[in-house]
């Protein structure tokens, strides 16, 4: 599209930023999933009593989410503020 | 725990809350509150999602439906771990929009529309009314377990009264501190600090019941989990389609809400706050969340049975005696309660006033766009739906008369305001989206919801007839409000969800498909969709030339304020390598002022106020191919050709300017020797003919002494025209002696006009002073500064031309400086002379001498130079306006 | 019959020192301290000789100046202009106006009454 086409390959560095924006765009998608699944673990019908169970799944999931994301978060914010102008729409 | 102490402490709460907004908007006036606007505090702000309903309910909803609490939380953690996605784009937009609401964002995308805007503030209010009785009848029923759980024998208070006075009092607070100025950018520093501290409160005080509940009633968490086991909460099991429906719509509600938005996006003070936020606060809901259970499940093993679980919070600490802990667990409630209403009040507001009593406003008296005061009238308008908001709120909650029917009333709130999902999240990322769309979309949603979710919501018979829900509408079975089209049998919560989104968003999406978006819609959705491309300016299509720039600077000081405005006209001047206040006004000045306005007022009002100066903004589709993505490439090309042109053209301004004021200048120098000659000769003329006649003698004595005192007048005026060159070059060079010392600026001023009321004094001049700012110390040289106020004053008096004329002297201090302005009410100085006055010999008309020799002001400016500060014409204030800058501390120069 | 001069001048010193050489030489003298009422009183009082300056307020000596050359009952009327300024592109202006004598200032008073004799007196 632009005139300065984006170079082909990239610097160890920014490749790595690249794919870091790549995992913060699937860390819902895959939370979601993670918060979805006790859908699949107890039908209705079969009666389990497995309120606390599920319980500390969810906030383990929770919680490991959380670190993920505040691990991320500082990656992401250090590399925005690198190339504030950066284009967006990589690949 | 005596009743009185209670309201006492709740005094006492909302007083600290006060003192807290109150020093944090001190300290942002003086532009010392750069921590205060940390991501901290905007994560704690963002808190305000956990209201009432959070700390009181979510116990009350688990001891119901076991974990199913749970998806409240989990919604929005999915959406903030996924910052990347939405909000990151909704912030940036934000703030290059100067977005004041998110009636605002929908309606600036879709062209500035402000049909868009009245209907997501009309669903926003809607929505969020019940809401707000919620909060209502959380503290009146917080002070009710109170009032029963007493010993003394004192009277319950009136449920009612208990609840007008909170709104009565939430309204005063939030009148007080949300709309005390009209910020440019919409943004309340106090009140999002008293947000914070209030989410602190909460915090603390659900984890302390938590922490009692978990090691002081039960023995640590494997006895919890022992009893959870146990617990008639475990018979709850996980419903698939509430499980991902819940979570769903608490994601899609955490930034639909009017409040939420408000916090999230326009409180927003630096972009990478969200980076924070988005890990801090999914930790702030968990920590919200996590004592939730153990306190369901102890509470219904150790309350009586019939105990409203929606107050175990409150009533299990009191019925173990613990009353301090309890007082927290009520504090954190009334924190809960209080800053939803403060900000949800505050949003709502903002769009009231903009998108519906503005427009009106402005519909009727269209010429007040210019001349009326239009702050104060958006400030009222603010007020009022502030307290308009609140009365809703109160009303809503008498009339439903504080049923248990209000638990429910948060899930049906999301549900409302989640219609604006559709539009919203196609506003950012599709280009396609229409406003006709957005309107059907956004219209059909909340028609659906009203009629298959509030409505129903007050029960059978109370709006909606139980015939028509047990038979439709007129006997049509399919319109039935709980089973659309033959829905029959799921939950009416998920019902409505499924239906009014799959309606809207199909509405929306079909009806963008079909219509064609006008220019100016294009223009603003690739704006907002390419948010993150470095040049995404597209043409607004103002005519160039078309507005006086006076007449804009007028306009902007009335919604703006006169500093802000002046600040702006001045840089935008700067940057087309103008001097002064008065920048042309090119298409991208009044785009730029738009926008500035549109952070006020919103961009639909912004808009119409422009178009009513400069004319109907006419972008061509042409002008969009620049923008449209297959002209991209050329547009790329020509923008770095533009930049150069832009570059060269400012150069070549610059020097045109130079080169005319070298012109001009150089006419003046050569006037200036004829000037000097002039002055000199004059005085020397009469000497020269008094003295020759006093040579010839035999003269009486009184008429000799007459000539030998015009003589000696006449050697004065000279001597102080020669005093008055000499000090001028001093000053020029730079060479001049400065006295520096601390002195009082009001005794400056006095003493300038003291000195000044020689000049015409004939006349009476009413003063206008701002003792109060004048109260400041200054270092710097008082004599030449009462020098400089001194010729400002003399030339008021001696060209002022009002019958009663008056002048007005106000101070301001900010950042380490001073402004002074010396504002008369005569007719001020022509445009083109401006630039002139400050010149040496530059009398305007002879007409106006007076006596000086025209060296005055040009005296001021070197002075003011040497003070290290400056003096300039200030535009555009009614009459003749000079304003003096300087340093509040002068250091001495090297 | 004393001979009758009008004196249009704004330093009120400047004119004060004019009015008191001329009487003293037998002058009838008025004096005006601006221009825009100067033609008015030329045709109602018929002075002998107009002194004026060229630098006034409102109208500037060299208007008068034309105006009064186009006037026919005043356009011989004889005329003396007085001026701080003193350059020669300004005396040009003024010889071109039709002034009979320009004198720059300061001037020494026996001149002024010397000129104002000869002035009306004719060529």
């Amino acid at each position: 599209m632009s005139v300065r086409k984006p170079p082909l390959f990239l610097a160890r560095r920014s490749y790595r930023r690249r794919r870091l924006r790549d995992a913060a765009r699937l860390l819902p998608v895959f939370g979601g999933f993670l918060v979805f699944l006790p859908i699949l673990w107890a039908p209705a019908e079969t009666g389990s009593r497995d309120t606390a169970p599920d319980g500390i799944y969810l906030f383990a999931v929770w919680a490991g989410l959380i670190v993920v994301a505040a691990l991320m978060s500082v990656g992401l914010d250090r590399g925005s503020a690198e190339d504030a102008a950066g284009t967006e729409d990589e690949a | 725990m005596p009743f009185n102490l209670l309201v006492l402490a709740c005094v006492a709460y909302v007083i600290l809350l006060f003192m807290v907004a109150f020093a944090v908007e001190r300290r942002a006036a003086a532009g010392s509150a750069r921590w205060l606007r940390s991501p901290l505090v905007y994560t704690l702000s963002l808190s305000i999602y956990c209201t009432a309903w959070t700390f009181y309910g979510a116990v009350g909803y688990a001891a119901r439906s076991g974990l199913e609490f749970l998806t409240i939380y989990l919604g929005p953690t999915l959406v903030f771990i996924g910052w990347w996605w939405v909000l990151r784009k909704l912030v940036r937009i934000g703030r290059q929009q100067r977005v004041t609401s998110i009636a605002d964002l929908i309606s600036s995308r879709y062209g500035k529309s402000n049909l868009l805007g009245v209907i997501v503030t009309v669903i926003a209010v809607v929505a969020a009314t019940p809401y707000i009785a919620l909060q209502l009848q959380s503290v009146t029923l917080s002070f009710e377990v109170f009032a029963t759980a007493a010993t003394e024998g004192w009277a319950p208070p009136d449920q009612g009264s208990t609840a007008i006075w909170v709104a009565a009092g939430l309204a005063l607070f939030t009148i007080l501190f949300g709309t005390r100025n009209l910020d440019a950018n919409e943004q309340h520093t106090g009140i999002v600090t008293a947000i914070a501290v209030e989410a602190v409160v909460k915090l603390v005080a659900l984890l302390a019941v938590g922490i009692f509940v978990v090691w002081g009633l039960a023995a640590g968490p494997a006895d919890i989990i022992a009893r959870i086991n146990a617990s008639p909460i475990s018979d709850w099991q996980l419903q698939p389609g509430r499980w991902v429906g819940l979570t769903l719509l608490s994601a899609a509600a955490v930034m639909t809400l009017p409040r939420m938005f408000q916090v999230l996006v326009v409180e927003n003070a630096d972009e990478r706050h969200l980076a924070t936020a988005s890990w801090a606060f999914p930790l702030y809901l968990m920590l919200m969340s996590l004592f939730v259970v153990p306190i369901a499940v102890v509470g219904l093993q150790l309350m009586p049975a019939g105990a409203n679980p929606d107050l175990f919070v409150l009533t299990l600490p009191l019925s173990q005696g613990q009353g301090g802990l309890a007082m927290l667990a009520f504090l954190g409630g009334f924190s809960s309660a209080t800053s939803m209403v403060i900000v949800a009040a505050i949003a709502l507001a903002t769009m009231v006033s903009n998108h519906i009593v503005m427009p009106v406003w402005l519909r009727l008296r269209p010429a007040s766009a210019v001349s009326g005061d239009v702050r104060r009238i958006v400030l009222m308008a603010r007020r009022l739906s502030i307290a308009g908001v609140l009365a809703l709120g109160y009303a809503y909650y008498a009339v439903s008369g504080g049923s248990a029917a209000l638990a429910a009333i948060g899930l049906i709130s999301f549900v409302g305001v989640a219609q604006i999902l559709p539009a919203m999240l196609g506003g950012i990322f599709w280009r396609g989206a229409t406003k006709a769309g957005a309107a059907l979309g956004l219209t059909l949603g909340f028609a659906v919801w009203s009629y298959a979710l509030f409505l129903p919501s007050f029960g059978p018979d109370a709006v909606i007839s139980a015939r028509v829900f047990a038979e439709g509408p007129w006997g049509i079975g399919w319109l039935r409000p709980q089973a659309l089209f033959g829905v029959q049998g799921m939950d009416p919560l998920l019902h409505a969800l499924f239906w009014s989104l799959v309606l809207n968003a199909t509405a929306f999406a079909l009806g963008s498909i079909v219509t064609f978006p006008s220019p100016l819609e294009r223009v603003q959705g690739a704006a907002f969709v390419n948010v993150f491309d470095a040049d995404t300016t597209a043409p607004q299509g103002w005519a160039p030339g078309r507005a006086e720039p006076e007449a804009l600077l007028v306009m902007a000081q009335r919604i703006l304020g006169e500093e802000p405005a002046l600040s702006l006209f001045e840089s935008a001047a700067r940057a087309q390598g103008k001097a002064g206040y008065l920048p042309d006004p090119t298409a991208q000045f009044i785009e730029g002022l738009e926008l500035r306005l549109a952070g006020s007022v919103g961009a639909a009002t912004a808009h119409a106020m422009i178009s009513q100066l400069v004319g109907r903004a006419t972008v061509t589709v042409e002008d969009l191919m620049a923008v449209a993505s297959e002209a991209a490439q050329i547009k790329e090309y020509s923008t770095r050709l533009e930049a150069q042109q832009v570059e060269v053209t400012r150069t070549a301004r610059a020097l045109r300017e130079a080169n005319e004021k070298l012109t001009k200048l150089s006419v003046q120098k050569d006037a200036f020797l004829s000037q000097i000659s002039h002055e000199l000769r004059t005085p020397m003329t009469s000497i020269r003919a008094f003295s020759e006649i006093m040579m010839e003698g035999d003269m009486p004595q009184s008429v000799t002494a007459k000539h030998a005192g015009i003589i000696h007048d006449e050697a004065i005026r000279l001597t102080r025209l020669l005093d008055d060159l000499l000090d001028l070059s001093v000053l020029e060079n730079g060479a001049v002696q400065l006295n520096l010392d601390l002195s009082n600026l009001s005794e400056m001023l006095d003493r300038a006009l003291r000195a000044a009321s020689h000049t015409r004094p004939d006349r009476t001049f009413t003063i206008e002073r701002d003792l109060l700012a004048e109260a400041v110390f200054l270092r710097t040289d008082a004599d030449r500064l009462v020098q400089v106020f001194i010729n400002l004053i003399s030339n008021a008096r001696k060209y002022c031309d009002a019958a009663q004329p008056v002048l007005r002297i106000s101070v301001r201090h900010k950042a380490g400086r001073v402004t002074v302005d010396f504002i008369d009410n005569g007719s001020g100085i022509a445009n083109d002379s401006q630039a002139l006055v400050f010149e040496k010999f530059a009398r305007l008309t002879d007409q106006n001498r007076a006596g000086g020799a025209g060296l005055g002001l040009a005296i001021c400016r070197e002075v003011m130079a040497n003070l290290g500060g400056t003096i300039a014409y200030l535009p555009g204030q009614g009459g003749a306006a000079f304003r003096v800058t300087l340093p509040l501390r002068l250091e001495k120069a090297a | 019959m004393a001979r009758h001069v009008l004196l249009i001048e704004d330093e009120p010193n400047i004119a004060a020192a004019i009015s008191f050489i001329l009487s003293r030489d037998g002058w009838q003298v008025t004096t005006l301290a601006e221009g825009r009422t100067a033609l008015a009183r030329l045709r109602a009082d018929r002075p002998d000789l107009l002194i004026v300056d060229l630098m006034l307020p409102g109208v500037g000596g060299l208007e008068i100046v034309q105006a009064l050359r186009a006037d026919p009952g005043l356009a011989t009327l004889p005329v003396m202009m007085l001026t701080a300024k003193g350059q020669s592109r300004d005396r040009a202006a003024a010889e071109a106006a039709g002034v009979n004598l320009f004198m720059a200032k300061p001037f020494s008073n026996a001149e002024i009454v010397a000129s104002a004799r000869a002035l009306v007196a004719g060529p």
